[in-house]
């Protein structure tokens, strides 16, 4: 299919010297950022096989009344070890592993700005990761829930080192954060090929460069938190003990400070992923590119003022309460100009239903509905009924695994080829999708009506009331639905490494810049970049007379 | 389902059940609209003979004003509607004399009614038709007051006491649960709200706020003792005797109750007895220790704590 022309030409010599360092060491001390985005992507699927066994586990205790599967302490390590894991480990390694891999091939350049950076920024979240899990063996793990509330984080409602682990854990994981999200802002702005100005830019690019300023102006309001968590604990420091006239809410402020940014970052790139997905199967340009780029900013700007809405029942006021609806109302807006334009790049297009596009048809459906629970949440009143209810557990998933999962998978079909030379299997893939599509929506819709009925959340049981023994019961089958379905993806994954279809350059006929290099990229990347006029450079190269920049540029 | 959110049963709750009705409606709206746009456009456009090439539309700027300013007016005057409700479902509270003291602990509730001096725990009763400037407060950490058919939820935060009312508007019993996780026990850190006609409620408040029963029979007096001596005063209290503490609930009219445990075993002599031989292995982590009780002794505090009626 692809026409990609890439003249043969002698290498320069020190690329030369690169190619050949391919012996073990030489991997894991690559600063090559394929090679780094590669172990982001592994290292995020290491730990989504962590966190879903923590699922698996507390769905299996919450499956009927009154379990006594995992006592109540094993019970709460084990929700908060999943939290923890999902959203540093699993999620945000899996968008910054990909944002790496893909941003210095769309907009075509060799590496990353600080390519040492880069790697810094892997080890140290693999110390993070790593420094996580000892907590184990250490004398037990965190248990104050992702969120960490004090004073139950704080001496002596939490008495052994599992959240000092889980505070320098997050410190280090921040840190790499912090120091990636820089790289790829410097990235993005200073190393662009010719004619890749900022209106031309893939959307993918437009989203992780919004998303990495969340990274790094959301991050350090959560460092600073932990490290005033960290004196409290081991300095007898009273920022956050009330009874020694500490403010326990100061550390809600901060944490949803970060925490509210931080759900964008957890589906920024995943918006990305989308918009780059539904055009090509849909073989049509982004509808309203503009649109898509500037309500990424508007949510990027409006996610900083939002924080309080996870505090409606915390009792800050009606003037705290409505401020923080209002702004929270609003980021519905730009969210929703972002689906009706996915919707209209589809309208009119010739779609083809490759199991990528499948996902990222399934996202728009499942992440509406995550994305409209959450708008009832910004109804304080609302809020005050079903906040820390099953509901909210039923939102937050619908919206990241629902969502960002579900691109993550659009994502990962449309670009395993690029990444790896060879096409998933479509047959093992539709099986993948139907059993992820079944298996999540029976473990997370019945949940909506258990929030409605009042069940709390992080319970590590519950009485047998009418209908909540069934309703649990539904959920926790889901969750085994989605295990298979995993075991489907992972075994595609190996399966299609060694004996799958070979991908050739561009096997979907796609636009941008990574596909007018090999499959995968040799670590220079590009011998020539083809011209950049518009932003379709593929495109206007196979459409010789119906070029994009003739018409809109 | 009984006992859901939209089954209030207080005026408050049925201003907040109403706003979520109509912003379910809203909800299941958009998902409509947005599911039939996803589904047809998968159907009608999709790859097929007659359909191999799709025109190279790039925008509409009409489009884009539609679909910014519709949600924007929607959003609006969804935001009045909620700033109504907000006003209107949880109205400003005096901070003096609170008709209710909530206390948050670590894992139970305790309620005061500081205009009789009333304490209890676990079931919080309350007279229909009644508005209770009610007094959240915490012992240890951040619990969360709420019963889904009542009004607003609001956090106990230690330091600083929230305050709201509670208007409940029907006879019956609801459940109520700790929404805010605060550690090993949580889950069982519920309450029972008992709303009863005005009488019911001023002959059970007499009754509560007066001091215990005294022990009748040799075997509940060789309780009380016990008691006393064993160490079970040096958490709780029974009014009308020595036993002052208050680290665990209020236990002068115990047997009154329904449950023991915030919920976690019904109040009868068998359960009784089985959470004084070891709480820890029915509510694990809870800070009531092994007593390490023989059965005598055990059986003897069973009579006595089933005779504070």
């Amino acid at each position: 299919m692809s026409t990609t022309p890439v003249p043969s030409g002698s290498m320069p010599v020190s690329i030369e010297i690169e190619v050949r360092s391919r012996d073990l060491f030489g991997f894991f001390a690559t600063v090559d950022h394929k090679r780094i985005g590669l172990m982001y992507m592994m290292l995020a699927l290491f730990f989504f096989i962590a966190g879903g066994f923590e699922a698996l586990l507390m769905r299996i205790q919450l499956a009927w009344p009154r379990n006594t599967f995992l006592n109540p302490d094993t019970y709460n390590q084990t929700f908060t070890m999943h939290g923890t894991t999902m959203i540093f480990l699993v999620v945000m390694p899996i968008l910054l592993g990909t944002a790496i891999y893909f941003v210095p091939l769309m907009i075509g350049t060799t590496d990353m700005a600080f390519p040492r950076l880069n790697a810094f920024g892997f080890w140290v979240l693999l110390f993070g990761g790593l420094l996580l899990y000892y907590s184990y063996f250490a004398g037990g793990a965190p248990d104050a829930g992702w969120f960490s509330y004090t004073p139950l984080s704080e001496k002596p409602f939490s008495l052994h080192s599992g959240m000092d682990y889980w505070a320098l854990s997050l410190l280090a994981i921040g840190t790499g954060s912090i120091a990636t999200g820089l790289n790829l802002i410097a990235t993005i702005l200073t190393m662009r090929a010719p004619g890749m100005s900022m209106r031309r830019l893939p959307l993918f690019v437009w989203m992780v460069l919004v998303n990495s300023h969340l990274i790094v102006f959301a991050f350090p309001a959560l460092n600073a938190a932990l490290v005033g968590l960290l004196f409290d604990r081991q300095l007898n420091a009273h920022f956050f003990r009330a009874f020694g006239g500490g403010q326990p809410i100061l550390w809600q402020h901060f944490f949803w400070n970060f925490g509210h940014p931080e759900v964008y970052i957890m589906i920024l790139p995943a918006w990305g992923m989308i918009s780059e997905v539904i055009p090509v199967f849909s073989r049509k340009p982004i509808f309203g590119y503009a649109y898509v780029a500037a309500s990424t900013v508007a949510i990027g700007l409006l996610s900083f003022g939002v924080w309080a809405h996870h505090m409606f029942a915390v009792g800050l006021g009606h003037p705290w309460d409505l401020a923080m609806s209002a702004t929270s109302m609003l980021i519905g807006v730009p969210t929703g100009v972002k689906i009706f334009n996915w919707i209209a790049t589809m309208w009119h297009g010739s779609i083809r239903l490759t199991t990528s596009m499948l996902f990222a048809i399934a996202f728009l459906i499942q992440f509406t509905m995550g994305g409209l629970s959450g708008i009832l949440f910004a109804f304080a009143p609302i809020d005050w009924k079903l906040t820390d209810t099953y509901f909210v557990v039923a939102h937050l998933h619908y919206v990241l695994f629902g969502g960002t999962m579900f691109a993550v998978f659009a994502g990962i079909y449309y670009w395993y080829p690029k990444m790896t030379g060879k096409l998933l299997s479509e047959r093992l893939g539709r099986w993948h999708f139907w059993t992820m599509v079944l298996g999540f929506n029976a473990t997370f819709l019945v949940q909506h009506v258990l929030g409605v009925a009042g069940m709390p959340r992080r319970v590590y049981t519950y009485p047998d009331l009418p209908g909540w023994g069934i309703l649990n019961a539904i959920s926790s089958i889901g969750v085994l639905i989605l295990g298979v379905g995993m075991l489907v993806f992972f075994w595609n994954m190996i399966y299609t490494a060694h004996h799958g279809e070979a991908a050739g350059d561009n096997p979907w006929d796609a636009w941008t810049l990574e596909w007018a290099t090999a499959s995968p990229p040799p670590p220079y990347n590009f011998l020539m970049i083809p011209p950049i006029r518009s932003r379709r450079p593929l495109w206007d190269l196979n459409h010789p007379g119906e070029e994009d920049w003739r018409q809109h540029e | 389902m009984p006992n859901t959110a939209f089954s209030p049963v207080s005026v408050y709750g049925a201003g907040i059940t109403h706003l979520f009705q109509i912003g379910l409606v809203m909800c299941y709206c958009i998902l409509a609209l947005v599911a039939v746009l996803v589904i047809t456009a998968t159907i009608k456009y999709r790859y097929r003979p007659g359909n191999e090439h799709a025109p190279q539309i790039h925008g509409n700027k009409w489009a884009e004003r539609t679909w910014t300013v519709i949600p924007l007016l929607l959003l609006a005057s969804m935001f009045s509607l909620t700033a109504i409700t907000t006003k209107s479902s949880d109205p400003y509270v005096p901070r003096t004399h609170p008709d209710l003291i909530v206390i948050g602990h670590q894992w139970w509730w305790e309620f005061r009614y500081p205009n009789s001096g009333a304490v209890t725990s676990y079931e919080v009763h309350m007279p229909v038709g009644s508005r209770m400037a009610t007094r959240i407060e915490s012992d240890d950490v951040i619990h969360d007051f709420s019963v889904m058919q009542f009004g607003r939820k609001m956090d106990a935060i230690p330091g600083y006491p929230n305050y709201m009312w509670i208007d409940p508007a029907n006879v019956g019993t609801y459940p109520g649960f700790c929404n805010e996780y605060c550690g090993d026990e949580h889950a069982w850190m519920q309450f029972r709200v008992i709303v009863q006609r005005r009488n019911d409620f001023e002959a059970w408040e007499r009754h509560e706020a007066s001091p215990a029963a005294m022990p009748v029979t040799d075997q509940e007096k060789y309780g009380a003792r016990l008691f006393q001596q064993d160490s079970c005063a040096s958490c709780h209290q029974i009014r009308g005797t020595d036993a002052k503490a208050d680290v665990g609930p209020d236990l002068t009219h115990l047997a009154e109750r329904k449950a023991i445990g915030s919920g976690v075993l019904t109040n009868t002599s068998e359960h009784l007895f089985a959470w004084l031989k070891n709480p820890q292995t029915i509510k694990p982590g809870v800070h009531m220790p092994d007593m390490q009780l023989n059965d005598t002794d055990t059986h003897a505090l069973v009579a006595y704590l089933e005779s504070l009626k």
